[in-house]
């Protein structure tokens, strides 16, 4: 089946060559359907994106930690919403908000995903294209519309959405509930909506073309566990994002239609409202059963890049290949089932509370597994400390520094008195946020040649922005566990009202230098990138030395990626440092060997 | 002033990068223009990840010895204290694996280092280890999951025994309020629906419920120590949260529900002032204050530590300053005090007077 399938790629690659000679500059930077390029236009927008992301951050910070304070640079960037420099309570919720929705599914699900996996499955598996290069550019250009949408929202009169990043209804319901419920909640709606659609589009197009258009011998054991990742978080995508897009479609109907999905009983300044029989809860459940999901989709393809760039740059096979699939395959379907271990406090029946801590604690094992397969791929390796290899190590340290507090949150009992406190702050952003992150500037430094044409980004660069970056998010969140066990909990504006937090305002203080610290050095790596594409020396066509396909294709982007016939697999992608009978390795004076390399002779090949 | 010193300090950020740059490239020139790790790389990196080993363990022991107290004191609550065992126990685990976990990926990271002419060892499978790191977190977790559960079904099972109080916690845009049962310890039936402000009936309290008649409106929570209360959460506008740290309790305020919580006060407020912890944060606290005070600057006055409920559910502007004072006291001092207190039935249903109708905090 695989031989058909393959001799029907090379046909239709063939067809295409024919006639992609004549590109104009509109199609093939602005509307192009080539997957290389658009991966590039996902993480450019998705970088742009992060950078308003985490500038609204710095301001959030900046009023947490010396409350009420004027500044100018309030002033300049809020208007009207900072009036003399002090910021105001309701921009301050519409910063946590956007900041929110932002990373979330702007930089780590679209910025991440669309970047790596348009980037690297057609490559990875032997792929002329995606299976539909036309869908892919659609993917995009919503997403491009959506992020146009949420950035305008931030201009809107009354302010943009500011009821939290889960925007709970009745608060995002009622425009007269806070002010950025009326247009600015209306156009964010839309906005995600669209967003949705780009996600799903993307995620189809992404399973079909790892099943379909394999290359000859490149089973599913033998994938890269980029692709199995990628693969996977495109499933997830595919089953929880239209349940959001219901909710979405079901508070729309109750803000502009009068409909009473999630709203009931309410009296709101002077008034009641006709509202009758809806349940807030029933939002909840809608939301989270893709919010959960939601965030392996944000780790798992940063799991799949770290497990393939640890291999390479410890030239050594990733441990437990088998395994590492399984639990991706695990979390996967465990992440399903686990939403409810946000709501234990919501009001549902304790009862449901408890399966949702039973699903959620088993969460925790194939995590455990993945962490220590990573830990035993280090073991007696050979380690090149590229800044992709230090991201790596990076991140399985803040993913297990970030994990492990998920035992105290994922439990029912424990979560009631640190629910919606900065410890759930703490956690999230150390295992999600700055796990996912490191996941994606790994993904960038390691396949940055392979992007813009052989060009390398500058390693020293690379290294202060590494080391840094690594002290610095320590420094914001692990002092942050601390501010939420003294029960401060979030989206306060100032912690001034309660004389029990006034000797916390030295941590905040600490947290906030650390996170500006941390922002400013985010530019070093912006200075790295933007002029490695425009100056950046080209190295080797293979730079990294590693077995995967992607890097035998030329350097200079080509439709259609190989030259010639597509080559065929022989081998896993992990053949490194493999060795014969008598301790020498298999291709001499090699430590790798591609998997277009066909298996030597007396050579074992190992059912991993 | 801070625009001019910001645009500074961002002028010098960008000169301090440009020179970098300049400095490493002329450095390359020398050497090599690789932007591949070679072998000084890979041994400043790996002495580089064992300095970052000491610092995690660092700025663990920094937080541990600078914030531990910072921490919420002892749990003033029956179930409080179950749950505290339990946090600790989970938290020592936590610790114990973090510690080593950290020690061997850092370890490892600085000892196998890259140097030219070192052969990684070809290692990409062993069921046997594979089967030990399932197992092992499978039994921790399983322990810990069945401690919890049971924990969390005694916390969660509300019930009528031992005689509880019953309060109604009520929650809008940004206020608290809380209504007793009363005497006959049942509360009147409420909606929103029937919220009358030209009577002051601000809950919305069925005045046809007879019920109702000795409910007791409050602006503060006073409670008899070593009695069980059961809470019902109500709220008119948005979702909004009910949070009392001290206490380990915490139930959102859902609109068009009642939610519940339930728990017993071991020690009274005058008892929890006299707690050493409570102590020692109380007099930090009033240095911070008595230096505002001297800088002329707001929230200066002295404190006096209380147990407090908070609103912990984004619900708006002022979410950030939504409380509501609780005061746990002995049994004679509670009756003392709703001795006092007017029921419904005295202000609401009579509403010829122009009195309030909900208890004014004195």
């Amino acid at each position: 089946m695989s031989v058909t399938a393959h001799a029907h790629v090379d046909d239709h690659a063939h067809d295409d060559h024919a006639h992609h000679h004549k590109q104009t500059f509109v199609t093939k930077y602005i509307f192009s359907q080539d997957h290389k390029m658009i991966s590039r236009q996902f993480l450019i927008t998705g970088l742009i994106m992060g950078v308003v992301g985490i500038a609204m951050s710095i301001l959030f910070r900046m009023q947490l930690a010396w409350p009420g304070e004027s500044f100018g640079v309030f002033e300049a960037l809020l208007g009207k919403w900072a009036p003399e420099g002090v910021m105001d309570a309701d921009v301050y919720l519409a910063l946590v908000t956007i900041h929110g929705t932002l990373m979330v599914f702007f930089v780590l699900t679209q910025g991440l995903s669309g970047t790596f996996s348009n980037l690297l499955i057609p490559l990875q598996i032997g792929a002329r294209d995606m299976a539909s290069g036309f869908l892919n550019m659609v993917s995009y250009w919503l997403f491009f519309i959506s992020s146009v949408i949420m950035v305008c929202s931030l201009f809107v009169e009354a302010g943009p959405a500011a009821a939290g990043w889960t925007i709970y209804p009745p608060l995002s319901a009622l425009p007269m509930a806070q002010p950025g419920s009326g247009m600015g909640m209306t156009l964010w709606l839309v906005s995600m909506a669209i967003f949705i659609a780009s996600s799903l589009l993307g995620s189809l197009n992404y399973i079909v073309t790892v099943l379909n258009l394999r290359t000859k011998g490149m089973s599913m054991t033998r994938l890269p566990l980029t692709i199995w990742a990628f693969f996977v978080t495109a499933i997830i995508g595919v089953v929880s994002f239209p349940v959001l897009l219901s909710a979405a479609l079901l508070l729309i109907m109750d803000r502009s239609f009068g409909t009473s999905f999630f709203l009931s009983d309410i009296f709101i300044q002077g008034e009641v409202l006709h509202y009758q029989g809806g349940s807030p809860v029933l939002y909840e459940h809608l939301f989270w059963f893709l919010g959960h999901p939601e965030v392996y989709i944000v780790i798992l393809p940063a799991m799949g890049i770290v497990s393939e760039v640890m291999a390479v740059n410890a030239r050594k096979p990733i441990f437990g290949y088998r395994a590492m699939i399984a639990s991706i395959l695990a979390i996967a379907f465990l992440s399903t089932i686990v939403w409810g271990h946000h709501m234990f406090v919501s009001g549902m029946n304790p009862f449901l509370g408890s399966v949702f801590t039973f699903t959620t604690l088993l969460i925790a094992i194939p995590s455990a597994v993945k962490a220590f397969n990573w830990i035993t791929t280090l073991w007696k390796g050979n380690l090149q400390m590229n800044p992709a290899m230090l991201f790596s190590i990076g991140m399985v340290s803040t993913f297990i520094t970030g994990g492990l507090t998920g035992i105290i949150l994922g439990d029912s009992t424990l979560d009631i008195n640190v629910h919606d406190t900065y410890f759930v702050i703490a956690h999230f952003h150390l295992v999600m946020g700055i796990s996912a992150l490191y996941g994606m500037f790994a993904g960038i430094y390691h396949w940055f040649p392979k992007m813009f044409e052989g060009k390398m980004m500058n390693k020293n660069l690379g290294y202060v922005h590494f080391w840094v970056t690594a002290i610095g998010s320590y420094g914001v969140f692990f002092p942050m566990h601390f501010v939420g066990m003294a029960g401060v909990p979030r989206r306060y504006y100032e912690n001034t009202a309660f004389p029990m937090f006034d000797e916390l305002t030295d941590i905040q203080v600490l947290m906030t230098v650390f996170a500006i610290i941390t922002a400013l050095v985010q530019l070093v790596f912006a200075f790295n990138f933007v002029r490695s594409i425009f100056y950046g020396k080209v190295g080797p066509k293979n730079p990294w030395k590693a077995n995967s396909l992607e890097w035998t294709t030329p350097q200079e982007h080509i439709h259609g990626n190989w030259p010639g016939a597509i080559p065929e697999v022989h081998r896993w992608a992990y053949d490194y440092s493999k060795v014969d009978e008598n301790g020498e390795y298999v291709i001499a004076g090699q430590d790798f060997i591609p998997q277009t390399v066909p298996l030597q002779e007396g050579e074992e090949e190992l059912q991993h | 002033m801070t625009t001019v010193l910001i645009l500074a300090v961002l002028a010098l950020v960008a000169i301090a990068i440009w020179q970098m740059t300049k400095i490493f490239e002329l450095s390359q020139l020398k050497a090599e223009s690789s932007q591949i790790a070679n072998d000084s790389d890979n041994k400043t990196n790996g002495y580089l990840l064992f300095a970052f080993l000491i610092f995690i363990y660092g700025i663990t022991i920094f937080s541990f010895w600078n914030y531990s107290k910072f921490l919420l004191p002892e749990a003033a609550s029956e179930h409080g204290q179950d749950y505290d065992g339990l946090l600790l126990v989970s938290m020592v685990i936590i610790f114990i694996v973090q510690t080593i976990t950290q020690a061997l990926l850092h370890y490892f990271g600085f000892k196998y280092r890259g140097k030219e002419g070192r052969k990684a060892l070809f290692y990409a499978d062993n069921d046997r280890l594979e089967f030990i790191w399932t197992i092992i977190p499978v039994i921790v977790l399983a322990g810990l999951i069945l401690w919890g559960l049971y924990t969390w079904t005694t916390i969660m099972d509300i019930n009528d025994e031992d005689d509880p109080i019953v309060v109604e916690l009520y929650a809008q845009q940004f206020s608290w309020t809380a209504r007793y049962a009363g005497n006959d310890n049942v509360l009147g039936d409420a909606n929103v629906r029937m919220i009358d402000i030209d009577k002051a009936n601000v809950l919305g309290v069925d005045e046809s419920d007879t019920y109702a008649a000795d409910d007791i409106i409050v602006k503060e929570i006073h409670l008899p120590v070593g009695r069980k209360v059961n809470f019902k959460m109500r709220s008119q506008d948005v979702l909004h949260s009910a949070y009392m740290p001290h206490f380990r309790a915490q139930m959102n305020c859902v609109p068009g529900m009642i939610t519940e919580f339930s728990f017993t006060p071991i020690y009274t407020t005058e008892e929890m002032r006299q707690n050493p912890d409570v102590r020692d944060k109380v007099k930090r606290t009033n240095e911070i204050r008595a230096e505002r005070a001297a800088n002329g600057e707001d929230n200066s006055d002295p404190w006096e530590f209380d147990y407090i409920l908070l609103c912990n559910k984004i619900c708006g502007k002022s979410h950030y300053n939504m409380q509501m004072k609780i005061i746990v006291e002995t049994q004679e001092e509670y009756d003392a005090w709703m001795a006092e207190q007017k029921t419904f039935a005295e202000t609401v249903l009579k509403q010829n007077t122009a009195q309030t109708a909900m208890n004014t905090v004195d």
